[in-house]
């Protein structure tokens, strides 16, 4: 396989010990949490205890006079609302008129100690007039549904709606003649899927220490994906100029998207300059799950249709996404990329985002497609199950190439997708015997096949040389899971140095160029696309330094392999000329910004064996594999790391993780022992194929790779289920009561 | 309601080694008197709950969560945190392990995960997959899929054993 640039690499796709490492393995890594400031105090967040109420009163008084105490803040601190959007992350930091789940935040107090700061919240007067509260996305739809914004309308293809709804919004795609595609077809299969609210479950909890200076300005140490996001989010909510405040961020232990979103920097802002001291806030586990920003439970109606030859004529799916208590759920990308490996030559998709009396949902890895994966794969499996067709090459013979229309009205750039399910169909997995089940127990295996599209946006990255030749490379890209590592790889690899030259490390919002959240996938492609920039751009200042120092024209200056030469006689290696800089030009240094519009979509084809105890409804995974798409590994033991931690959170929500809500509203598993995430021991060995399809517009031919391994788990798992036991799962998760209805072992819940 | 009146109790121990004096209210946990107090934060929070095992610790050996202990508990006896695993000679063959087979991404169940592995190889030098992955499931990662931890901790086996060759 050649790659855009035709050099053999020499550094990427080595697996180097991370820059990182030393401080991870030691402790010494500071992490949201471990940061302490002189003088700091400690802030406690008061929450709602109902799922839906209005807030008649709030007294702060007793809170304030309690000794220790610094400062209480509520909404009131807050300027108020310029725009809707604006009123939502306004009253989504702190409730005004009502509170619209279990968690909300109402108020916040600043002490001397955390146990000080927690008896005074204790002691603020709230009265609340509780209201009937909504948490399933398909109630909460109905015209009797209790309604949480009372000045919402539906936005639909119709324009406003008349009346207040639950519904924030519908959307449709449509391409072609569904009908006319259903009657070709040959075979059709029509299914109901729910899937419930899940979490990231990064298992550092969030954590913010901000300082107020008398000149007005805010230093902001915050575990986030977005050290501008987070600003941008304080600037508006503040009413205060960008400059005013500095936002540093620490370590990240965990984020998975969840971590896009500013939860504690607002109260902690508000707290430091009412008690003129630095404040720390960091949210207990409880209200990690009860008030950050979960994914979407889902409903989902689908219907495809095929031809006898094994080619889909068309598809029609209904997604139906709660999306908390303010409008944004994923609907919009689960519908993008429900059918989005495939051709669909008629198809039609219906997408409501609908607000229900939970936390406000957020980003979580490949938002909205694992949920949207598993029904539409599901659907998939069984046509080929119909058709008499291997499930891998049903996929084969419907999937789309470069420049195949989707459903969206995108048009699929350089894809790698067959590559991918090719590799599957080769794979030792795919090829081995499935095994004799233990005594009364059942085995199948199961295929799915997951499509994101990934992302590109915007990047800085700075490059500067030392006088010894070494480098330092800064980026306000945070560094999620080694991303320090894959871009001073990438920027050694156009430098032609060892990587060990070279000193990564992530910048803040005063000292660092603009950069969007580290999500979609994006910075080892995008801000690796700055990081190269700026190396070729170091090398284009040095040989100029080289031509001031030799007295000839800079065109006769080349470099290789670390050495600037001109001629037959002038030659000097990198870190001599970075010691002679001085008087030829000056130190050198580079910042590079991009934009990148474009980006390579990711494709993930994964295989499941499991054993299922037809008796209990428990089910075993034997085997598991991650074939993808990466474009190329820059790090494979970074991207098996990415494919094989994906996958394990989508068997998570296949088989363990889901919000319980009471009647009432209240969430019933909000911990670590009732919200189940998956441990060493409920995986197998996690298999990786990487598959390298480049991508055409990055240098190295990258593509994202942390988002598709997430996406297709739960399909493939369900598909191996009904290999076992006959029958197809449509719930997430998949629990073993759900799997003994399903096999009539047990009535309907 | 009246505000209780702090009473701080003086806790003599050992940590990592050395003798160390602290006061801490009586019912702050072994986690907050190490994070807060100590100024020892490689011990993480996960949930403060026992369920996430980001907090391990070892307790004269034995591996516990350091946010279910009491501050004042630990009077007397010694404690082993991540920063008391590499010495004046380095990084201890487990860090090293984890540091050159990748055995983590974010970093933050880290270092729970290596006293965890310190806990186990103490007392089985050579344990099999599926008795490192019993072992390791009171630790929560939620970024590896747990793979290139028990390669690492077999790894870490190999170290301390012999001086073998483990393939990454």
């Amino acid at each position: 396989m050649t790659t855009p640039e035709q050099k053999p690499f020499t550094v990427v796709g080595e697996r180097l010990p991370r820059y990182d490492g030393a401080d991870k393995v030691t402790g010494k890594a500071i992490f949201g949490p471990d940061v302490a400031l002189p003088g700091m105090c400690y802030g406690f967040i008061l929450r709602s205890p109902h799922a839906h109420a209005r807030i008649r009163s709030i007294d702060t008084s007793r809170a304030e006079t309690l000794p220790g105490v610094y400062a209480v803040v509520t909404a009131a601190d807050l300027p108020p609302a310029e725009s809707t959007d604006h009123r939502y992350a306004r009253d989504n930091t702190f409730a005004s008129d009502k509170v619209l789940y279990v968690g909300h935040a109402v108020a916040a107090v600043a002490a001397r100690t955390p146990t000080i700061a927690e008896q005074a919240a204790r002691l603020i007067e709230v009265e609340y007039e509780v209201l009937p509260a909504v948490t399933n996305v398909l109630e909460a739809m109905r015209d009797d549904a209790p309604i949480l914004h009372a000045e919402m309308r539906t936005h639909s293809l119709a324009g406003r709606g008349d009346r207040p709804s639950n519904i924030a919004s519908h959307f449709q795609q449509l391409k072609g003649d569904p009908a006319q595609g259903f009657a070709e077809a040959d075979v059709i299969v029509e299914r109901e899927f729910h899937t419930s609210t899940v979490h990231q479950g990064y298992i550092e909890s969030h954590a913010s220490v901000a300082a107020w200076s008398d000149d007005g300005t805010f230093t902001i140490y915050t575990t986030t994906q977005g050290s501008f996001a987070v600003r941008d989010h304080v600037v508006w909510l503040l009413g205060l100029p960008m400059s005013k405040v500095r936002v540093i961020p620490t370590e990240v232990g965990g984020a998975f998207g969840g971590k896009n979103t500013s939860y504690l920097d607002v109260p902690a802002a508000l707290l430091a300059r009412k008690a003129r001291r630095p404040v720390k806030i960091t949210m207990p586990r409880p209200d990690v799950f009860l008030a950050t920003g979960p994914s979407s439970g889902a409903v989902f109606r689908v219907k495809m249709g095929a031809t006898r030859d094994g080619r889909i004529t068309a598809a029609q799916a209904e997604l139906f996404y709660a999306a908390g208590a303010y409008p944004g759920s994923p609907v919009g990308s689960g519908a993008n990329v429900m059918f989005g490996p495939y051709v669909i030559p008629n198809g039609q998709i219906d997408g409501y985002d609908v607000v229900t009396n939970g936390p406000r949902v957020s980003s979580y890895r490949a938002p909205g497609a694992t949920q949207a994966n598993f029904a539409a794969e599901t659907v998939i499996d069984e046509l080929a199950e119909k058709l008499g067709l291997d499930p891998i090459e049903f996929r084969i013979r419907n999937h789309a190439r470069e420049g195949d229309a989707r459903l969206d009205g995108g048009t699929h750039g350089s894809i790698g997708g067959i590559e991918t399910l090719e590799a599957a169909r080769a794979c030792a997995h795919y090829n081995a015997p499935l095994g004799d089940p233990r005594p009364g127990m059942r085995r199948g295996r199961g295929v799915a096949h997951g499509y994101w599209g990934n992302w590109g946006a915007r990047s800085s990255c700075t490059l500067s040389v030392n006088g010894d030749g070494t480098l330092n490379l800064v980026t306000s890209s945070v560094d999620l899971s080694g991303t320090r590592t894959t871009l001073a790889m990438q920027a050694a690899e156009v430098l032609e140095l060892p990587p060990e030259r070279i000193k990564p490390s992530v910048g803040d919002t005063d000292n660092t160029g603009y950069a969007d959240v580290s999500a979609g996938s994006r910075t080892t492609y995008a801000t690796g696309i700055a990081a190269i920039q700026a190396a070729k751009d170091v090398i284009a200042q040095m040989k100029a330094r080289a031509a001031a120092l030799w007295d000839v024209p800079v065109e006769s200056v080349v470099y290789a392999r670390g050495v600037f030469a001109s001629g037959a006689d002038l030659r000097c290696t990198f870190a001599e000329l970075a010691e002679q800089v001085t008087g030829a030009g000056g130190s050198v240094s580079s910042i590079a910004n991009v934009d990148v519009p474009e980006w390579g979509a990711g494709f993930s084809t994964q295989i499941a064996d499991v054993e299922v105890d037809p008796e209990t409804g428990k089910v075993t995974l034997l085997r598991y594999t991650v074939v993808q798409d990466v474009g190329k590994a820059v790090h494979p033991t970074m991207v098996e790391g990415q494919m094989q931690g994906g996958a394990t959170q989508g068997i998570g929500w296949a088989l363990y993780e889901g919000y319980v809500y009471n009647e009432a509203g209240h969430m019933l598993n909000a911990n670590f022992l009732d919200y189940k995430i998956p441990t060493a021991l409920d995986v197998p060995p996690i298999e990786t194929v990487i598959v390298e399809v480049p991508y055409p517009r990055h240098p190295f031919g990258v593509r994202g790779v942390g988002e598709p391994p997430i996406v297709p788990p739960p399909a493939a798992i369900a598909n191996a289920i009904y290999r076992a036991v006959g029958v197809r799962p449509d719930h997430l998760p998949m629990t073993p009561a759900h799997l003994l209805e399903k096999m009539g072992v047990i009535g309907n819940r | 309601m009246t505000q209780s009146k702090i009473t701080k109790q003086l806790v003599s121990t050992t940590i990592n080694g050395e003798p160390v004096e602290f006061l801490c209210e009586p019912q702050q946990s072994l986690l907050e008197c190490l994070r807060d107090i100590l100024g020892l934060t490689g011990t993480k929070e996960g949930c403060n709950d026992g369920n996430c095992g980001a907090c391990s610790v070892l307790l004269d050996g034995q591996l516990v969560n350091s946010c279910l202990v009491l501050g004042v508990e630990i009077e007397g006896r010694a404690v082993t945190t991540v920063e008391g695993l590499a010495d004046w000679r380095g990084l201890h063959p487990i860090q090293q392990a984890f540091l050159e087979t990748g055995g983590f991404q974010c970093g933050f169940c880290t270092p729970g995960i290596l006293i965890a592995t310190k806990a186990l190889l103490d007392r089985k030098p050579n344990p099999s997959e599926a008795e490192i992955r019993a072992w390791l499931s009171g630790n929560l990662c939620r970024c590896t899929g747990y793979d290139k931890i028990v390669r690492a901790v077999q790894a870490a086996a190999c170290h301390l054993n012999t001086e073998c060759e483990v393939d990454a």
